[in-house]
């Protein structure tokens, strides 16, 4: 049976991982290529590796960052952070990437979907959404630049425009909840999830296993990403993949 | 030398890495004369079936064919292994090498296509490509089209019906998920078709 998919997240800045609450008040979390090793021997299903400093800043140590981790890593590793051309995009796979993410160069640019899924075809392209709820209305905008910036774009009509530019995927992070633990924002994935025909990763908020469990059952999420909570020890990947299911989810276990 | 054939479809960085640790020579080429000369093939593919059409205008075809005519162990990977059958519902222009029987077809409409994650095989014990990979090994998978269950089928995988993971046939070999990014069960296939 196809397995809901468990991703370990790495947010990189200046070559670190890195974790901060709503996009801020970061802290250092670890080198990012013994971490990627060490999430994929403990069970992690794909590797996601997110260069939160590169809409602002420079990005030759990204590269190196992603050859090392690169290396020794025999499962699927989705890098984003600044990719706004098809040879940013380039770059990143040939030092190892099998998948890119894109945001702001997206939304700024939407045929760079189309011209990056032409080359490297769509399964090496996840769009990545940070969506916000918004104040006044039931919806949710997206949001760039690592939160800092909206251009008021819906986030379902955005996911929708996306797939049919030609991305594989779409990473859905909830700026609502990112880095509180208190779960994914199963509304917001349930309603792109059921708006598009490729994979949901559902992002921000994961904080236990009963998480994602909700967020798979409830939020019709085909995979779930976090990151803070495997970086500090509170829950063992292995362990929470076999809660996970142990509750009638489909996971790969043992790996 | 393993020749890891590139026709200008995808990103082959991640095969070679594989190979590469598995200590293995091994050079990505868009060179006939070297793919004709090499001790094994591995032709990898992401994305469109038409993108396999390359190979027929480059001569990358004919060194293939050369290679296959010595014996030389070959193996598809993903779109890859498609081109390995005699064609696929994804293009009507491209036509595969046709060492195995059978159209590529989309999934059925039931279930959310492409087909990504990680799946379980049902392993044929009979197959040397897939020795010591045990049933329910989980594989990674990402792709829109399927290969139909044949005689040469060694690994079945369900997903709105069986389809083909793996085939097998003398020195040819195929096999629809990605073995380089399959974890340690990959690196065990890719491991027994190196030893070949």
């Amino acid at each position: 049976m196809l397995t809901k998919r468990i991703i370990a997240c790495l947010d990189v800045n200046g070559g670190r991982v890195v974790k901060g609450v709503q996009f801020e008040n970061l802290r250092d979390a670890g080198d990012p290529a013994e971490l990627a090793n060490a999430h994929s021997a403990s069970g992690a299903d794909e590797i996601v590796l997110l260069d939160i400093s590169a809409a602002h800043e420079r990005r030759a140590t990204l590269l190196d960052t992603v050859r090392r981790a690169a290396r020794q890593l025999f499962i699927p590793f989705t890098v984003g952070g600044g990719i706004r051309t098809l040879e940013d995009a380039a770059a990143v796979f040939s030092a190892g990437a099998d998948k890119i993410s894109i945001n702001s160069g997206a939304l700024a640019d939407p045929d760079l979907i189309t011209r990056i899924a032409l080359r490297f075809g769509s399964q090496a392209v996840v769009v990545a959404i940070d969506a916000k709820r918004c104040e006044e209305e039931a919806r949710w905008e997206a949001y760039t630049h690592g939160g800092r910036t909206t251009r008021g774009r819906d986030a379902v009509a955005w996911a929708q425009e996306a797939e049919d530019r030609g991305a594989g995927e779409i990473l859905l992070t909830s700026m609502d909840r990112d880095g509180t633990g208190v779960g994914f924002d199963c509304e917001l994935t349930r309603v792109v999830a059921d708006s598009v025909r490729i994979p949901v990763i559902a992002s921000g908020g994961a904080g236990g296993a009963r998480h994602f469990v909700e967020v798979f059952r409830d939020g019709h999420a085909d995979a779930a990403l976090a990151a803070s909570i495997f970086h500090y020890g509170f829950s063992r990947l292995t362990e929470l993949k076999q809660e996970i299911g142990s509750e009638g989810i489909p996971v790969r276990w043992p790996c | 030398m393993i020749a890891i054939v590139d026709y200008g479809a995808g990103n082959l960085v991640s095969v070679k890495k594989a190979l590469d640790w598995l200590g293995q020579e091994c050079v990505i080429t868009s060179d006939p004369a070297l793919v004709a000369s090499a001790t094994k093939v591995v032709l990898p593919g992401v994305g469109h079936f038409t993108s396999t059409e390359s190979l027929g205008r480059t001569g990358l075809k004919q060194a293939i064919v050369e290679s296959l005519s010595r014996g030389i162990p070959f193996l598809g990977i993903c779109v890859g292994m498609q081109w390995m059958f005699t064609g696929s519902e994804e293009s009507l222009s491209a036509r595969g090498l046709g060492v195995f029987d059978g159209e590529c077809k989309r999934f059925a409409s039931s279930v959310k296509s492409p087909h990504v994650g990680w799946n379980q095989l049902e392993v044929d014990s009979s197959s040397r490509l897939l020795r010591g990979v045990p049933s329910g090994s989980f594989v990674y998978f990402t792709h829109s089209f399927r290969a139909p269950v044949m005689s040469t089928t060694v690994a079945c995988c369900d997903y709105g019906g069986q389809f083909s993971a793996a085939v097998e046939r003398d020195h040819l070999f195929g096999v629809q998920f990605h073995p380089e990014k399959s974890g340690e069960i990959g690196l065990k296939i890719l491991s027994n078709f190196c030893a070949l």
